[in-house]
C-alpha cells in the first residue's frame, strides 16, 4: 500500500496538532460567468475565421466587420427608404401597441376568468382553439379581414399576446390566498377595493410572468406580421435584404432584433424585482 | 358597551359521506370587556363559529347578532386576527397596519401617524418600513393584531393567533393580548387548543366537542383578570389553582382520547 502523500499545509497541521481550518470559497460570479464568455468569444472567432480564410463565399457569411460596418450604413443612410432607427422605430410600435391593448383587455378579462367560474368556462374554449395555433396559421384570415395595413400586424401581435396573458393572470387571480381576501373584507373593502388592494397585487407576480412570456411571443411574431407588405419595421428589412441577397443586413437585422429580445426580456425581470420580489 | 350574541345556532356542510354538523344549536355572548375563549379539538368547529361572528358565512339555523342586529356580512367593527397571518406581503409593515385606514381614505399622513401608534403599543416601534418578509412569525402576529386594531373595533376574533408560534414567544403575545385587553376595553374571542393559554387568557371559557359541535362545558376562570390587576403571568400559571384547573379540563375533556394532539399538531 503506497503511503498517502500529504500536503505541507497538512503536515504541518498533523504536526502542530492543529487541523487547518478548511475554508469555504464561494464561487465568485467571474468563474460562474467564464464559459458564456468562452463560448462567445468562440463563437465570434469561428465566425472571423471561416469568413477570413474564404471558407464560406461572403455572399453568404460576411466577416464580422463588414456587418459591423453595414449595421452603422444602414444606421446612417439606411436601407430600403428607411434608416435603422425608422425600421426599429416602426416594430416597437407595433409590438407597443399591441402590448398596451392587451394590457388593457386581457389583465381585466383574466381578473374575471380567476374570480368567476361561469365567465371562466364561457371564455375557456375561445382562448384554448386559437392559443395553440400558429400566428402564421390564421395570418392569412387577418389579412382577408383587415387588409394588409396597420390593424392586421398590431392585430396579429396582439393575438400572441393575448391568450398567455390572460391565463396568466386568470391563474394568479385564483391562486390569492383566500384569508388576505377575508381580512380585507373584515377590514371594510368593497369588492372594488379587493380587486384594487388584494387581488391585482396578489396576481401581480403572475401577470409579470405572463407579460415576460407574451412579450416573447409577440416579439417572436413581429417578423410573421411585418410579412404583410410592410415598408418599415425589422421584420421587414431582414426579409427584403433576404430577396436582394443582401446578407450582411439580414445579419445585422438578426442581431438588432436579438438584442431588443434580450432589453425586453430584461427589463420584465427587473420589474419583477422591483413590484414583485416578495413572491420569491 | 356592544354586544355579540350568538343564538341557538346550527351550521351543516353535505358531504360525500352524509352530512357534517359542524355547530349543532351553540348559543354564546361576548359583551365589551369580555375575553370568551374557545376550547376544543381540531373539528369542533370553533373556526365555523368565528366565520360566523366575523360574517364571512351565515348560519343554517339560529341567529348571530351585534347589538341586536343580524349579522349579514363582515364589518370594520368586528377585527379579525388569523391564524397565518393573512398579511400583505407587497405592502410595508406600517402600510400593513394601516390597510384598514387605507380603505377608509384617511390620509397619508394621518395613517402614518396612527400606524406608529399601533405599532409601539404592540412593540413592533423601529420595523415600520420592514417587508413583511423580513419579520419573524411572532412579529406577523402582532403586525395582524395591529391591523385588526386600527380600525377601533368593538370586537377581536382571533382564530388560533398563536398556534403557529414557539412556546416563549406565544407566552410573550398572550400577555401583550391581555394588556391591550386590559387598556381598550375590546371584547375578545379568541380560538385555542391549548388548555393553558385558553386558562390564562379567558374571563368566559367555552369547552366544545366535535362532530356535533356542541358547547359541553362553560367556566369563569378568573386568571385574566388577576394579570389585568398586575400579577405576572409566570406566576399565575404556576399557581397551584391554575395547574389544577388545567389538570382538570384535560383529565375531563380530552384525556378520553388522543384527540387534543392531533390538533396540536
Amino acid at each position: 500500500m503506497p503511503p498517502i502523500e500529504l500536503s505541507v499545509a497538512e503536515e504541518v497541521a498533523l504536526q502542530s496538532g492543529r487541523p487547518e481550518p478548511v475554508r469555504y470559497r464561494a464561487p465568485s460570479a467571474w468563474r460562474a460567468r467564464l464559459p458564456k464568455l468562452v463560448t462567445v468569444l468562440g463563437l465570434l472567432t469561428l465566425w472571423e475565421l471561416v469568413s477570413g480564410f474564404g471558407v464560406v463565399s461572403s455572399l453568404f457569411l460576411p466577416a464580422p466587420q463588414q456587418v459591423l460596418t453595414k449595421l452603422v450604413e444602414i444606421a446612417t443612410t439606411g436601407f430600403m427608404d428607411a434608416t435603422l432607427w425608422q425600421h426599429t422605430e416602426a416594430s416597437l410600435l407595433r409590438v407597443s401597441l399591441a402590448v398596451l391593448a392587451a394590457l388593457l383587455t386581457a389583465v381585466p378579462l383574466g381578473v374575471l376568468i380567476g374570480l368567476n367560474r361561469t365567465v371562466s368556462s364561457a371564455v375557456d374554449p375561445l382562448i384554448e382553439f386559437y392559443r395553440p395555433v400558429p400566428p402564421l396559421a390564421y395570418l392569412p384570415l387577418i389579412v382577408i379581414w383587415f387588409g394588409i395595413g396597420e390593424v392586421s400586424k398590431v392585430l396579429l401581435i396582439y393575438l400572441a399576446i393575448f391568450a398567455p396573458l390572460v391565463l396568466a393572470t386568470g391563474s394568479g387571480v385564483r391562486r390569492v390566498e383566500q384569508s388576505r381576501v377575508l381580512a380585507a373584507r373584515s377590514l371594510g373593502a368593497c369588492r372594488w377595493q379587493l380587486v384594487r388592494h388584494v387581488i391585482l397585487p396578489s396576481a401581480l407576480p403572475d401577470i409579470l410572468t405572463g407579460l415576460r412570456i407574451a412579450l416573447g411571443v409577440g416579439w417572436s411574431t413581429l417578423v410573421a406580421a411585418e410579412l404583410i407588405a410592410a415598408q418599415r419595421g425589422l421584420g421587414f428589412m431582414v426579409q427584403s435584404a433576404s430577396q436582394f441577397l443582401v446578407t450582411d443586413v439580414v445579419i445585422a437585422g438578426i442581431l438588432v432584433i436579438a438584442v431588443i429580445a434580450l432589453v425586453l426580456e430584461l427589463s420584465i425581470r427587473y420589474l419583477e424585482r422591483r413590484y414583485a420580489g416578495w413572491a420569491h | 358597551m356592544a354586544r355579540l350574541s350568538v343564538d341557538n345556532v346550527s351550521v351543516h356542510y353535505p358531504t360525500p359521506r352524509g352530512v357534517v354538523h359542524a355547530l349543532d344549536k351553540v348559543s354564546l355572548e361576548i359583551a365589551s370587556g369580555d375575553v370568551v375563549v374557545a376550547l376544543g379539538a381540531s373539528g369542533c368547529g370553533k373556526s365555523t363559529l368565528l366565520g360566523l361572528m366575523a360574517g364571512f358565512q351565515r348560519p343554517d339555523a339560529g341567529r348571530v347578532t351585534l347589538d341586536g342586529a343580524t349579522i349579514t356580512g363582515p364589518g370594520a367593527d368586528r377585527g379579525v386576527v388569523f391564524q397565518d397571518d393573512a398579511l400583505m406581503p407587497w405592502l410595508s409593515a406600517a402600510d400593513n397596519v394601516a390597510f384598514g385606514l387605507t380603505l377608509q381614505k384617511v390620509g397619508r399622513s394621518e395613517r402614518r401617524e396612527r400606524a406608529e401608534a399601533l405599532m409601539r403599543q404592540v412593540g413592533l416601534a423601529g420595523f415600520e418600513d420592514h417587508r413583511i418578509g423580513e419579520l419573524s412569525g411572532g412579529m406577523r402576529q402582532r403586525l395582524g393584531l395591529a391591523r385588526a386594531l386600527a380600525n377601533r373595533p368593538d370586537f377581536l376574533l382571533m382564530d388560533e393567533p398563536l398556534g403557529a408560534l414557539d412556546a416563549l414567544t406565544r407566552e410573550r403575545i398572550q400577555s401583550l393580548i391581555l394588556d391591550i385587553w386590559r387598556g381598550t376595553g375590546t371584547g375578545i374571542f379568541l380560538i385555542t387548543h391549548s388548555i393553558e393559554e385558553a386558562l390564562f387568557l379567558a374571563t368566559e371559557l367555552v369547552i366544545l366537542s366535535p362532530r356535533p359541535g356542541r358547547i359541553v362545558r362553560r367556566l369563569q376562570p378568573g386568571f385574566a383578570r388577576r394579570y389585568a390587576a398586575g400579577e405576572s403571568a409566570r406566576s399565575i400559571k404556576a399557581d397551584p389553582d391554575f395547574v389544577r384547573a388545567r389538570e382538570d379540563i384535560l383529565n375531563a375533556h380530552f384525556a378520553y382520547d388522543e384527540e387534543i394532539e392531533h390538533a396540536a399538531h
